[in-house]
């Protein structure tokens, strides 16, 4: 079979329609996994032993297994053990908060650490409470070193949905494969559904980046 | 009872021992300089009065409020206790002006107008009239320095805490921070100073504590004391710092 760029063309439709359901888990996955991350991460980095011990648990269950197992679990060990059923789709975008919630838990904490104890001191100096010190004087400023990892996490969660296609999840992967499957047309459909990957990343690149030149590292 | 009293109390971190059994009191109005070798615990004597360290025995009381009393207590004795640094610790994030007046709105709760007007009040005091709007970085240690001494002074103390206040200094740039200093302490402000700047001392100091392996060795009038030490260890001491 001759290679046929244009037959690229064709697919866009169902390409967009893939591309879609990739970005809706990964926005509603990331929006959950920072409120968990930050929760989680602040948690670690300022709580006492028994909630540092559960959250270091979880932090360290999720970073120790892969995310298709991790999704395999809730989609399919879930209402085994728990009676606990839910669809695909819910199924996904619970497997990227948890996930991404306990990278950026580790980068929230990281960011939050790294700002020297000497300010948070100054603050607590002149009579304000820890949970003010933070919100105020170290939040801002761990917020600028932030981006960065942020943005590559977020880079790595887009892509990790890829991986739901082990649960039948219709995003960008899947819908490749299943023209795939239609016409035999490896080279073009890969080769375009990659360029859709690329262009979703990339536009996230740039986003981040222009966050980034706008906030100076003090 | 007196302003600041220490009784007893003891500090350690883990199994280091720092503060053994000091007992100190403090009144109105003093000036009292500490001084002594590193790592003697002159810091961690200063920093047990705003709480910045908890002490590990005994009782310290602010202006008739305990350490031990609970968070909300401790604030207030840390609103009534300014704390400079060595390190200035200026928020870096904000101008000089938002440093200032961070302190008050947030913590007296004074509206944010009314807390700018007051902050820039006390810039013109430390001699930064027009260094307001500049950020932490934009400006000398010096200047650092004393917007650091108007950041605590803007949430109205009654004691003020130095800690080597000149230490991170420049030798020109020492003196327009003691002067802000000698100032404070001619309009009676009641300070307790970890410094080696023996002039200020002789000065403005009204107490001079030598401190040896967590105890107070020597607590007397500096003027005496500088020119005649009563220990060797003193002796030795101040023959290396001037
Ligand atoms: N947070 C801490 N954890 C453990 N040890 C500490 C801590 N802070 C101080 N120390 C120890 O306590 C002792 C006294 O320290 P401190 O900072 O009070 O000394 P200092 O008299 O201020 O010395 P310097 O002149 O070097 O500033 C030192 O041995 C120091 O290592
Ligand atoms: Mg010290």
């Amino acid at each position: 079979m001759q290679v046929d760029w244009s037959i690229m063309f064709d697919f866009i439709p169902q390409l967009i329609a893939g591309a879609k359901v990739t970005i809706y888990i990964t926005v509603l996955g990331l929006i959950g996994g920072i409120i968990l991350g930050v929760i989680a991460g602040l948690m670690r980095a300022y709580s006492g032993k028994i909630l540092n011990a559960i959250d270091f648990t979880y932090i360290e269950l999720i970073r120790g297994t892969p995310i298709v197992v991790q999704v395999m679990f809730l989609y399919f060990v879930l209402p085994v053990l728990a009676d606990i059923r839910i669809d695909p789709m819910s199924a996904a975008v619970l497997a990227i908060v948890v996930n991404a919630g306990a990278y950026i838990a580790e980068i929230v904490r990281g960011a939050f650490l790294s700002i020297h104890k000497g300010l948070t001191e100054a603050g607590l100096a002149i009579g304000m409470p820890h949970w003010q010190v933070l919100l105020y004087i170290v939040g801002p400023l761990a917020f600028r070193r932030l981006i960065p990892p942020l943005g590559n996490q977020f880079i790595v969660s887009l892509k990790d949905t890829s991986l739901f296609i082990v649960i039948g999840v219709g995003e960008l992967t899947r819908t490749g494969q299943e023209i795939m499957a239609a016409n035999f047309r490896a080279v073009e459909i890969w080769t375009a559904v990659a360029i859709c990957y690329l262009i979703m990343t990339g536009t996230m690149t740039i986003a981040l980046r222009a966050v980034e030149k706008r906030m100076k590292i003090l | 009872m007196s302003f600041i009293e220490f009784k007893n109390i003891s500090k350690a971190f883990g199994p280091l021992q720092v503060l053994t059994e000091v007992d100190l009191s403090i009144e109105q109005g003093e000036v009292v300089v500490l001084i002594g070798p590193s790592g003697s615990g002159k810091s961690t004597l200063l920093r047990c009065i705003n709480g910045l360290e908890m002490i590990t025995g005994g009782d310290l009381v602010v202006d008739g409020l305990s350490v031990h009393a609970g968070k909300k207590t401790l604030r207030e004795i840390r609103q009534e206790a300014g704390m400079v640094f060595q390190q200035f610790n200026l928020f870096p994030q904000m101008t000089t002006l938002q440093n200032v007046a961070l302190g008050p709105r947030k913590v007296r709760g004074v509206a944010k107008a009314e807390a700018e007007k007051q902050a820039q009040e006390l810039l013109d005091k430390v001699g930064l009239s027009d260094k307001g709007e500049h950020y932490p970085a934009e400006l000398s240690g010096g200047q650092q320095q004393r917007v650091a001494i108007a950041r605590a002074l803007a949430v109205k103390p009654k004691v003020m805490l130095f800690d080597e206040p000149t230490s991170a200094l420049d030798p020109e740039l020492k003196q327009e921070v003691l002067n802000v200093m000698l100032q404070l302490a001619k309009e009676g402000m009641t300070m307790v100073v970890v410094t080696h700047e023996m002039s200020f001392a002789k000065q403005v100091g009204t107490r001079l504590i030598f401190m040896e392996h967590g105890k107070i060795a020597v607590d007397d009038d500096p003027r005496t004391v500088i020119d005649t030490p009563p220990n060797p260890r003193m002796k030795d001491f101040l023959s290396h710092v001037e």
